[in-house]
Protein backbone atom coordinates (compact mmCIF):
# COMPACT_ATOMS: atom_id res chain seq x y z
CA UNK A 1 0.00 0.00 0.00
CA UNK A 2 2.79 2.31 1.07
CA UNK A 3 4.50 1.50 -2.28
CA UNK A 4 1.74 2.37 -4.28
CA UNK A 5 1.54 5.28 -2.61
CA UNK A 6 4.84 6.13 -3.64
CA UNK A 7 4.20 5.47 -6.96
CA UNK A 8 1.79 7.78 -7.14
CA UNK A 9 3.50 10.33 -5.28
CA UNK A 10 6.33 10.00 -8.49
CA UNK A 11 4.23 9.87 -11.18
CA UNK A 12 2.62 13.02 -9.89
CA UNK A 13 5.26 14.70 -9.58
CA UNK A 14 7.05 13.69 -12.00
CA UNK A 15 3.42 14.75 -14.60
CA UNK A 16 4.25 18.35 -12.89
CA UNK A 17 7.28 18.85 -14.10
CA UNK A 18 6.15 18.76 -17.52
CA UNK A 19 2.87 20.25 -17.35
CA UNK A 20 4.27 23.08 -15.40
CA UNK A 21 7.08 23.41 -18.38
CA UNK A 22 10.03 22.70 -15.94
CA UNK A 23 11.01 20.04 -17.90
CA UNK A 24 10.76 18.66 -21.53
CA UNK A 25 11.24 15.71 -23.93
CA UNK A 26 15.10 15.59 -23.46
CA UNK A 27 14.90 14.17 -20.26
CA UNK A 28 12.63 11.72 -21.60
CA UNK A 29 15.64 10.89 -23.74
CA UNK A 30 18.08 10.90 -20.83
CA UNK A 31 16.05 8.25 -19.14
CA UNK A 32 16.12 6.33 -22.74
CA UNK A 33 20.18 6.14 -22.23
CA UNK A 34 19.62 4.97 -18.34
CA UNK A 35 20.22 1.12 -18.63
CA UNK A 36 21.88 -1.87 -16.35
CA UNK A 37 25.69 -0.36 -17.39
CA UNK A 38 24.78 3.09 -15.90
CA UNK A 39 21.63 2.28 -13.54
CA UNK A 40 21.58 6.39 -12.06
CA UNK A 41 22.45 8.06 -15.39
CA UNK A 42 20.01 10.55 -14.77
CA UNK A 43 20.37 11.25 -11.41
CA UNK A 44 24.20 11.38 -12.39
CA UNK A 45 23.62 14.19 -14.80
CA UNK A 46 21.12 16.01 -13.09
CA UNK A 47 23.87 16.24 -10.44
CA UNK A 48 26.42 17.65 -12.58
CA UNK A 49 24.24 20.01 -14.19
CA UNK A 50 23.79 21.75 -10.84
CA UNK A 51 26.80 21.97 -10.20
CA UNK A 52 27.67 23.34 -13.24
CA UNK A 53 24.68 25.65 -13.29
CA UNK A 54 25.45 26.71 -9.97
CA UNK A 55 28.89 28.05 -10.60
CA UNK A 56 27.57 30.01 -13.70
CA UNK A 57 24.79 31.46 -11.73
CA UNK A 58 27.17 32.67 -9.22
CA UNK A 59 29.43 33.85 -12.32
CA UNK A 60 26.16 35.87 -13.67
CA UNK A 61 25.87 37.59 -10.66
CA UNK A 62 29.18 38.47 -10.42
CA UNK A 63 29.15 39.92 -13.96
CA UNK A 64 25.88 41.64 -13.37
CA UNK A 65 26.97 43.57 -10.43
CA UNK A 66 30.28 44.80 -12.27
CA UNK A 67 30.26 48.33 -13.38
CA UNK A 68 30.40 48.90 -15.37
CA UNK A 69 28.78 46.06 -16.99
CA UNK A 70 30.24 43.68 -19.54
CA UNK A 71 27.03 42.68 -21.58
CA UNK A 72 29.12 40.33 -23.71
CA UNK A 73 30.59 38.18 -20.90
CA UNK A 74 27.13 38.29 -19.51
CA UNK A 75 25.93 37.07 -22.57
CA UNK A 76 28.43 34.59 -22.89
CA UNK A 77 27.41 33.16 -19.33
CA UNK A 78 24.02 33.19 -19.93
CA UNK A 79 24.53 31.07 -23.24
CA UNK A 80 26.75 28.73 -21.38
CA UNK A 81 23.62 28.24 -18.72
CA UNK A 82 21.19 28.18 -21.29
CA UNK A 83 23.19 25.08 -23.54
CA UNK A 84 23.20 23.55 -20.33
CA UNK A 85 19.60 23.70 -19.46
CA UNK A 86 18.98 22.15 -22.84
CA UNK A 87 20.98 19.18 -22.21
CA UNK A 88 18.80 17.96 -19.45
CA UNK A 89 15.59 19.72 -20.63
CA UNK A 90 15.19 22.16 -18.16
CA UNK A 91 12.79 23.77 -20.48
CA UNK A 92 11.84 26.25 -18.46
CA UNK A 93 15.32 27.75 -17.42
CA UNK A 94 15.72 27.61 -21.11
CA UNK A 95 13.08 29.88 -21.90
CA UNK A 96 14.19 32.47 -19.42
CA UNK A 97 18.02 32.54 -20.40
CA UNK A 98 16.77 33.09 -23.97
CA UNK A 99 14.41 36.65 -22.30
CA UNK A 100 18.06 37.13 -20.77
CA UNK A 101 20.32 37.01 -23.90
CA UNK A 102 17.44 39.62 -25.34
CA UNK A 103 18.18 42.11 -22.72
CA UNK A 104 22.15 41.36 -22.60
CA UNK A 105 22.06 42.30 -26.73
CA UNK A 106 19.72 45.49 -26.05
CA UNK A 107 22.02 46.14 -23.10
CA UNK A 108 18.65 46.27 -20.99
CA UNK A 109 20.28 46.65 -17.23
CA UNK A 110 16.40 46.69 -16.08
CA UNK A 111 15.76 43.42 -18.36
CA UNK A 112 18.88 41.85 -17.37
CA UNK A 113 18.11 42.10 -13.77
CA UNK A 114 14.50 40.76 -13.82
CA UNK A 115 15.20 37.67 -16.28
CA UNK A 116 18.36 37.16 -13.73
CA UNK A 117 15.76 37.12 -10.77
CA UNK A 118 13.79 34.65 -12.97
CA UNK A 119 16.33 32.66 -13.97
CA UNK A 120 17.73 31.97 -10.16
CA UNK A 121 13.68 31.21 -9.16
CA UNK A 122 13.53 29.00 -12.04
CA UNK A 123 17.17 27.06 -10.95
CA UNK A 124 16.16 26.87 -7.17
CA UNK A 125 12.85 25.55 -7.94
CA UNK A 126 13.82 22.67 -10.31
CA UNK A 127 16.73 21.63 -8.19
CA UNK A 128 13.98 21.32 -5.15
CA UNK A 129 11.70 19.42 -7.05
CA UNK A 130 14.32 17.38 -9.13
CA UNK A 131 15.87 16.58 -5.53
CA UNK A 132 12.35 15.20 -4.56
CA UNK A 133 11.89 13.29 -7.48
CA UNK A 134 15.26 11.47 -7.14
CA UNK A 135 14.45 11.02 -3.28
CA UNK A 136 10.89 9.28 -4.55
CA UNK A 137 12.77 7.50 -7.10
CA UNK A 138 15.27 5.96 -4.55
CA UNK A 139 12.06 4.73 -2.25
CA UNK A 140 10.26 3.41 -4.96
CA UNK A 141 13.00 1.23 -6.30
CA UNK A 142 14.37 0.25 -9.42
CA UNK A 143 10.99 -1.10 -10.96
CA UNK A 144 9.95 2.59 -11.36
CA UNK A 145 12.96 3.80 -12.64
CA UNK A 146 11.67 2.43 -16.77
CA UNK A 147 8.13 4.50 -15.95
CA UNK A 148 7.50 6.59 -17.97
CA UNK A 149 3.93 8.85 -16.81
CA UNK A 150 2.44 12.49 -18.05
CA UNK A 151 3.72 12.16 -21.37
CA UNK B 1 36.37 9.22 -18.56
CA UNK B 2 37.39 6.81 -21.14
CA UNK B 3 36.01 3.20 -21.80
CA UNK B 4 37.76 -0.19 -21.37
CA UNK B 5 38.08 -2.39 -24.49
CA UNK B 6 34.81 -4.40 -24.54
CA UNK B 7 34.08 -8.55 -25.55
CA UNK B 8 31.08 -7.61 -27.74
CA UNK B 9 30.88 -7.83 -31.55
CA UNK B 10 27.13 -5.81 -31.95
CA UNK B 11 27.51 -1.81 -33.25
CA UNK B 12 30.70 -0.34 -33.36
CA UNK B 13 33.14 -3.42 -33.59
CA UNK B 14 35.14 -3.27 -36.65
CA UNK B 15 36.53 -7.06 -36.46
CA UNK B 16 38.19 -7.55 -33.17
CA UNK B 17 38.80 -3.65 -32.88
CA UNK B 18 36.15 -1.79 -31.34
CA UNK B 19 35.98 1.53 -32.93
CA UNK B 20 37.12 4.51 -30.46
CA UNK B 21 35.77 7.89 -30.89
CA UNK B 22 37.26 10.96 -29.15
CA UNK B 23 34.30 13.16 -27.80
CA UNK B 24 35.35 16.85 -26.88
CA UNK B 25 33.23 19.32 -25.14
CA UNK B 26 34.04 21.80 -22.07
CA UNK B 27 30.42 20.86 -20.90
CA UNK B 28 30.43 18.08 -18.26
CA UNK B 29 27.19 17.91 -18.32
CA UNK B 30 27.13 17.24 -22.83
CA UNK B 31 30.04 15.31 -21.90
CA UNK B 32 28.64 12.66 -20.25
CA UNK B 33 25.26 12.41 -22.45
CA UNK B 34 27.69 12.40 -25.63
CA UNK B 35 29.78 9.68 -24.09
CA UNK B 36 26.59 7.33 -23.04
CA UNK B 37 24.88 7.70 -26.24
CA UNK B 38 27.92 6.65 -27.96
CA UNK B 39 28.95 4.07 -25.41
CA UNK B 40 25.38 2.62 -25.64
CA UNK B 41 26.14 2.28 -30.14
CA UNK B 42 29.04 -0.04 -28.56
CA UNK B 43 31.72 3.07 -29.26
CA UNK B 44 34.93 2.78 -27.43
CA UNK B 45 34.89 6.76 -25.72
CA UNK B 46 37.68 8.90 -24.77
CA UNK B 47 36.01 12.53 -23.64
CA UNK B 48 38.25 15.36 -22.83
CA UNK B 49 37.48 19.04 -21.92
CA UNK B 50 39.29 21.05 -24.23
CA UNK B 51 40.80 20.87 -27.51
CA UNK B 52 43.89 21.17 -25.96
CA UNK B 53 43.91 17.94 -24.43
CA UNK B 54 42.12 16.34 -27.75
CA UNK B 55 45.34 17.32 -29.76
CA UNK B 56 47.86 15.84 -26.52
CA UNK B 57 45.82 12.51 -27.15
CA UNK B 58 45.64 12.19 -30.90
CA UNK B 59 49.22 12.85 -30.43
CA UNK B 60 49.80 9.64 -28.33
CA UNK B 61 46.59 7.42 -29.72
CA UNK B 62 46.25 8.23 -33.28
CA UNK B 63 43.60 4.94 -33.32
CA UNK B 64 40.71 7.00 -33.23
CA UNK B 65 38.11 6.78 -35.58
CA UNK B 66 36.28 9.66 -35.30
CA UNK B 67 36.57 13.09 -33.10
CA UNK B 68 32.83 14.26 -32.38
CA UNK B 69 33.94 17.84 -30.63
CA UNK B 70 31.65 21.06 -29.67
CA UNK B 71 32.10 24.37 -31.43
CA UNK B 72 32.08 26.73 -28.81
CA UNK B 73 34.77 26.31 -26.00
CA UNK B 74 37.43 28.78 -24.61
CA UNK B 75 40.67 28.72 -25.30
CA UNK B 76 40.25 26.67 -28.77
CA UNK B 77 36.81 26.13 -30.76
CA UNK B 78 35.95 22.88 -32.31
CA UNK B 79 36.62 24.97 -35.58
CA UNK B 80 40.38 25.36 -34.61
CA UNK B 81 40.26 22.46 -33.70
CA UNK B 82 39.03 20.70 -36.95
CA UNK B 83 41.49 23.15 -38.76
CA UNK B 84 44.79 21.47 -37.08
CA UNK B 85 43.14 17.90 -37.82
CA UNK B 86 43.06 18.75 -41.52
CA UNK B 87 46.23 20.33 -41.76
CA UNK B 88 47.87 17.43 -40.20
CA UNK B 89 49.14 15.04 -42.06
CA UNK B 90 48.67 11.99 -39.80
CA UNK B 91 45.14 13.31 -38.69
CA UNK B 92 43.65 14.48 -41.44
CA UNK B 93 41.77 11.28 -42.48
CA UNK B 94 39.92 10.96 -38.92
CA UNK B 95 36.35 12.38 -39.89
CA UNK B 96 35.57 15.19 -37.85
CA UNK B 97 32.17 16.29 -36.45
CA UNK B 98 30.97 19.27 -35.25
CA UNK B 99 28.19 19.13 -32.50
CA UNK B 100 26.69 23.22 -31.22
CA UNK B 101 23.35 24.50 -29.76
CA UNK B 102 23.45 27.53 -32.53
CA UNK B 103 21.73 26.39 -35.43
CA UNK B 104 23.94 29.20 -37.45
CA UNK B 105 24.29 28.25 -41.52
CA UNK B 106 27.24 29.97 -41.57
CA UNK B 107 29.22 28.67 -38.85
CA UNK B 108 28.15 25.19 -39.73
CA UNK B 109 28.94 26.43 -44.10
CA UNK B 110 32.09 27.06 -42.20
CA UNK B 111 33.14 23.61 -41.10
CA UNK B 112 31.48 22.02 -43.68
CA UNK B 113 33.72 23.32 -46.18
CA UNK B 114 36.92 23.05 -43.52
CA UNK B 115 35.97 19.72 -44.13
CA UNK B 116 33.52 18.33 -41.16
CA UNK B 117 32.09 14.98 -41.84
CA UNK B 118 29.23 15.97 -40.07
CA UNK B 119 27.15 19.12 -38.33
CA UNK B 120 24.70 17.98 -34.90
CA UNK B 121 22.37 20.30 -33.55
CA UNK B 122 22.14 20.24 -29.74
CA UNK B 123 20.92 18.26 -27.62
CA UNK B 124 22.08 15.50 -29.68
CA UNK B 125 19.88 12.44 -30.40
CA UNK B 126 20.44 9.03 -30.67
CA UNK B 127 19.21 9.10 -34.28
CA UNK B 128 22.16 11.68 -34.82
CA UNK B 129 24.66 8.78 -33.56
CA UNK B 130 23.12 6.10 -36.08
CA UNK B 131 23.76 8.26 -39.15
CA UNK B 132 27.18 8.53 -37.88
CA UNK B 133 28.04 4.78 -37.78
CA UNK B 134 28.95 4.36 -41.45
CA UNK B 135 31.11 7.12 -41.47
CA UNK B 136 34.19 6.34 -38.98
CA UNK B 137 37.45 5.76 -40.23
CA UNK B 138 38.26 2.07 -40.71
Amino acid sequence: MESSSLQRQLANLKKSLFDQGNLDEQFYQLEELQDDASPNFVEEVVTLFFRDSSRLVANIEQAIEKCPRDYGSLDALVHQLKDSASSIGAAKMMKDCTVFREYCEKRNSEGCLRSFQKVKKEHSTLRLKLENYFQLLRQVGPAEKATRSGK
Amino acid sequence: MSSPRGGDKEGGRDGERQIHVLAVDDSSVDRAVIAKLLRSSKYRVTAVDSAKKALELLGTEPNVNMIITDYSMPEMTGYELLKRVKESPTLREIPVVIMSSENDPDKINRCLEEGAEDFLLKPVRPSDVSRLCGRMRS
